[in-house]
């Protein structure tokens, strides 16, 4: 069991360095940054003396072991635009995705795996079809489409929520967060909706696809023969068999809510990591492009990992290996 | 079991497999629709400068004191836009005619580009296994573990705006999709008699390959395929909207919405939302399709 | 003897979009207590729909559309889901073919115990136990204390199977029903379950019916056997009737491929064709396609009657659905 995770941890190793050079080389294909950073009546002594000092005048290969030796320490950089470290910039960016996203979570969890179960045990019934309907729809809108209608419907016809920025923030262990507070939590539902809609869809769909395929399984049909309730059936038979699966999904997807927050922040102005990425892309900030990479490979990398630990705690068959002899 | 039944009551009335299926596809009205729907917007892709009302990008019939017209009203010179007007004056409803064209023709042209890049890498790992395989899949592995939206941003900051580049981005989020199932189908099929048997009679290694296990991956490719269509679509849509896409001489839906976007706050709400409804329509009826392909293609689902 | 279970014309439909399929079609039995009954016939011939229906665990599409199911002379056919519950693992108990399966894997087994009992009593944790224990030390476990402990994938497949005979065992049923719980099993394994199965039905006075498509299992097991075919019962009879002297052509053909002593040297007869689908049988004899001694009459469905053979004793419980039945030279298959 050690060995196993010493062993991917080595691996997520190489896929980060391997990920640094193409980070590195592709972001350092970006235009030129110097034409956007310098006064474009700057004379030419001045734009060699400003590329010298962001050390843009070295070999590539150079470049990429000082980005790597600081990458080591910490340090991926400054920005160009606004003139601090790349990571502070990011992770001070970073309690806004990540509440954004985990609020998102919740709210498709909470409403997309009893809907997914109900569309799993009645799936020809009206309600069943229903559900898959709407989760069919949710996969098919694109978020920023999802987005547009929210903000057309809830703040500019309804006039009910707020359509950008985070709101007031309350401190909570010292990071600020949105959700405390009424004016944040208003400023969050539209965004963390927009964000949950698809991954809602995908747990109805997965939970669903689960349910159907358990309620087939024998031991099922043997905890009915033994004339347990229904409630019991579901609530415990088929529902720890199959969160198995679907929590590991939701913790592989959750990498995936952060790099779709890209799309829903830039929508609703939300201040968090994504809407940092567009605007440094449009502004060739490339310390912030290549730290906001690295912080998200590490990141993917990082709920992998816990994934894969989660789920070996989750499985009895795995937790305790496949000896047959077991029990002492 | 059935198969031995099948053919011994050799029916008088030859059933093709197109029938069968077609049969199979028909059992669901929601999918009909689909591909009713489907084949609308692909008429009105195709013959977009035929149907549309005005020539949007031609500057002579445009008037910018048409502009942001809401839709059934009457612009000075008496004309009436059924989706109202752009900010420019621009008849919505022509622009939505012209940017599915662009859309749509942006998506299955990196679809079949990826799946032609998929289906050979899919088709080399499976076929030399080893390190060939090793290397192909650990590669696909690795970037189906990030989502598509941030590979293609990247893409895209690093090559910036273009056709092309869109394209190529399109491609490089798509190809491991079909590099996988490619494979995937292949090894199962690698397992079948009839390559045994077609090995056993020593024809050439490229054409057990190409004629004996290629056409029996092709129902799983049909299927990926089907779903990457409307994919590539929606992040090519996303892509525009965030202003990373398609540059403006092309306008596809995205961009028409990301143009409509900054008028949306004060309720002109056309220019956004009619190119987003026909947006939704196109990916919606793909998907359909693709829902009842998946099961009729599937065997593991058949009874 | 008590009669324990009675069936009659039980009638079991599923309405599929095909059309209705009759899986059980006019099936009647009855059994005693700390009596077996094979319940024998082909995969499609209705035998686990059979026990299913007795369970009241028909799932829709299907549905128990006629007949009466009389429990201990209670007749429990129009009963609702709450009421079936309570027989459910209490008076009726079910064990399935693949053990592999049938245990939850991610719950340990003193869960899937206990919960059995809670179902239907109200008992302490440690009387629940208790009776946890003493029913795995019944069928043969080893250390139950720590078993209880252990997860389904810790056991092995004769193990479970053990493990789930001792949990339909745990409420004293009047009636267990064990559907090709054996099948699934190494050999040895197999004979160890049947002979301890055996002793424990006797040793409680639990009827039990047997299902299977292995003819040398009843034939060591049963005290009786129902051979169905295509939703209906075609012959029943004592296992000595049956499998001595079977009257009906399908019977006989089941004997005929078992590979026993009786037939050494001689090559193996099998059953030609397969068995129908039951949308496509229409009227008639369900078994004339298949059958060497068909004639005119088979185009309708005979009676399951004791019609016995010309120049044989008459018995009255031996009954045969065939218009033409005869005495074949049976043999009594062994268990391996």
């Amino acid at each position: 069991m050690f060995n196993y995770f010493l062993r991917r941890f080595g691996q997520s190793f190489l896929v980060l360095i391997a990920m640094s050079c193409i980070v590195f080389l592709g972001v350092f294909a970006i235009g030129n940054p110097i034409d956007l950073l310098v006064n474009p009546q700057a004379d030419e002594i001045e734009r060699v003396r400003a590329t010298a000092a962001l050390g843009l005048d070295r070999p590539l290969y150079e470049q990429y072991f000082t980005f790597l030796k600081g990458a080591a320490s910490g340090d991926l950089g400054r920005s160009f635009v606004f003139g601090v470290p790349a990571l502070e910039l990011i992770l001070s960016k970073m309690p806004a995705t990540i509440e954004l996203a985990l609020f998102a979570m919740v709210i498709a969890v909470a409403i997309g795996i009893p809907l997914g179960l109900v569309a799993g045990l009645r799936p020809d019934s009206l309600i069943g079809r229903s559900i898959m309907a709407f989760s069919i729809v949710g996969f098919s809108l694109p978020t920023f489409w999802v987005g547009l209608v929210l903000i057309m419907f809830f703040a500019v016809q309804l006039g009910w929520l707020p359509s950008n920025g985070r709101g007031e923030t309350t401190l909570l262990f010292g990071v600020p967060v949105s959700f405390l507070s009424w004016d944040g939590l208003s400023h969050l539902l539209l965004p963390a909706l927009n964000l949950a809609l698809f991954k809602l869809s995908l747990l109805i769909r997965l939970t669903r696809a689960q349910v159907r395929e358990a309620v087939l399984q024998d031991y099922v049909k043997f905890a009915r023969a033994k004339g347990l309730s229904q409630g019991r059936v579901i609530g415990v038979h088929i529902l720890k068999n199959i969160m198995i699966p679907i929590v590991t999904v939701i913790g592989l997807e959750f990498g995936s809510v952060i790099a779709f927050a890209i799309v829903t922040e830039s929508i609703f102005a939300w201040p968090g990591t994504g809407k940092l990425l567009i605007d440094s892309i449009n502004q060739l900030d490339r310390p912030v492009i290549v730290a906001y990479l690295m912080v998200i490979v590490a990141l993917f990398i990082a709920i992998n990992f816990i994934v894969d630990l989660v789920y070996s705690l989750l499985d009895p068959r795995v937790r305790l290996g496949q000896s047959s002899g077991g029990g002492h | 079991m059935t198969g031995l039944q099948e053919t011994s009551q050799a029916s008088p009335h030859v059933q093709t497999p197109f029938d069968r299926f077609w049969r199979e596809f028909a059992e669901s009205r929601l999918a009909l629709l689909g591909l009713a729907v489907l084949i609308i917007v692909m008429v009105i892709a195709i013959a977009a400068p035929l149907l549309a009302p005005q020539n949007p990008y031609d500057l002579a019939q445009l008037d910018v004191l048409d502009g942001k017209l809401a839709p059934g009203e009457q612009s000075m010179g008496g004309k009436t836009y059924l989706l109202g007007t752009d900010d420019q004056g621009r008849d919505m409803l022509s622009g939505i005619f012209y940017g599915l064209r662009i859309s749509l023709s942006v998506g299955v042209m990196s679809t079949l580009f990826a799946l032609g890049l998929g289906l050979v890498f899919g088709m080399l790992a499976a076929y030399f296994g080893g390190w060939v395989d090793t290397l192909i899949m650990r590669i696909v592995d690795i970037q189906l573990s990030f989502p598509s939206i941030l590979i293609a941003l990247i893409l895209l900051a690093v090559f910036g705006q273009g056709v092309d580049k869109v394209i190529v981005a399109l491609v490089a989020v798509q190809w491991a999709y079909y590099a996988r199932t490619v494979r995937a189908s292949a090894l199962v099929e690698r397992q079948k008699e009839y390559v045994e048997a077609a090995t056993v009679l020593a024809l050439s290694k490229p054409r057990i390959v190409f004629r004996h296990m290629l056409p029996n991956c092709l129902p799983p490719l049909i299927v990926v395929a089907t779903v990457q269509v409307a994919h590539a679509i929606s992040l090519e849509a996303t892509l525009s909207f965030l202003g990373l896409g398609m540059p403006i001489t092309e306008p596809s839906l995205g961009l028409l919405i990301s143009n409509g976007f900054t008028y949306l706050m004060s309720g002109k709400y056309w220019i956004s939302f009619y190119p987003g409804l026909a947006l939704l329509i196109t990916i919606m009826a793909i998907n359909l399709v693709a829902d009842q392909l998946r099961d009729v293609l599937n065997p593991r689902l058949k009874k | 003897m008590s009669v324990v279970l009675e069936v009659e014309n039980l009638q079991t439909h599923f309405f599929t979009k095909a059309g209705v399929v009759k899986a059980v079609d006019g099936v009647s039995f009855s059994i005693s207590r700390g009596k077996v009954l094979g319940l024998v016939g082909e995969s499609g011939s209705g035998k686990s729909m059979t026990g299913y229906s007795l369970m009241g665990l028909i799932d829709p599409p299907g549905r128990v559309v006629d007949g009466q199911i009389r429990l201990n002379g209670v007749d429990v056919t129009g009963y609702d889901n709450a009421a079936w519950r309570s027989l459910r693992g209490n008076r009726l108990a079910m064990i399935f073919q693949d053990p592999m399966m049938t245990l939850n894997p991610v719950l340990r087994i003193d869960t899937q115990m206990i919960e059995a009992i809670d179902a239907h009593q109200k008992v302490s944790k440690r009387s629940a136990l208790d009776r946890c224990r003493e029913a795995l030390a019944r069928v043969g476990i080893p250390s139950p204390d720590e078993r209880l402990q252990a997860y389904p994938h810790q056991f092995s497949g004769g193990m479970r199977q053990r493990v789930a005979i001792a949990i339909a065992l745990l409420n004293k049923p009047d009636l267990i029903i064990a559907d090709e719980p054996t099948t699934a099993l190494d050999v040895t394994i197999q004979g160890q379950i049947l002979f301890e199965m055996q002793k424990l039905c006797r040793e409680s006075g639990t009827a039990l019916i047997w299902i299977t498509h292995d003819l040398s299992v009843v034939a060591g097991l049963a005290d009786e056997i129902a051979v169905m075919y295509a939703g209906k019962i075609v012959e029943t009879g004592s296992v000595a009737q049956v499998l001595d002297r079977p009257m009906h052509p399908y019977t006989n053909g089941l004997l005929s491929s078992v590979p026993s002593s009786n037939v050494r040297g001689q090559p193996l007869k099998q059953i030609r064709g397969m068995t129908p689908s039951l949308l496509a049988i229409g009227g008639g004899c369900a078994f004339r396609d298949r059958c060497d001694y068909r004639q005119a009459l088979c185009d309708d469905m005979p009676s399951l009657t004791t019609s016995a053979v010309a120049g044989a004793v008459s018995d009255t419980s031996h009954a045969v659905r065939c218009h033409y039945p005869r005495n074949y030279p049976g043999h009594y298959p062994r268990v391996a």
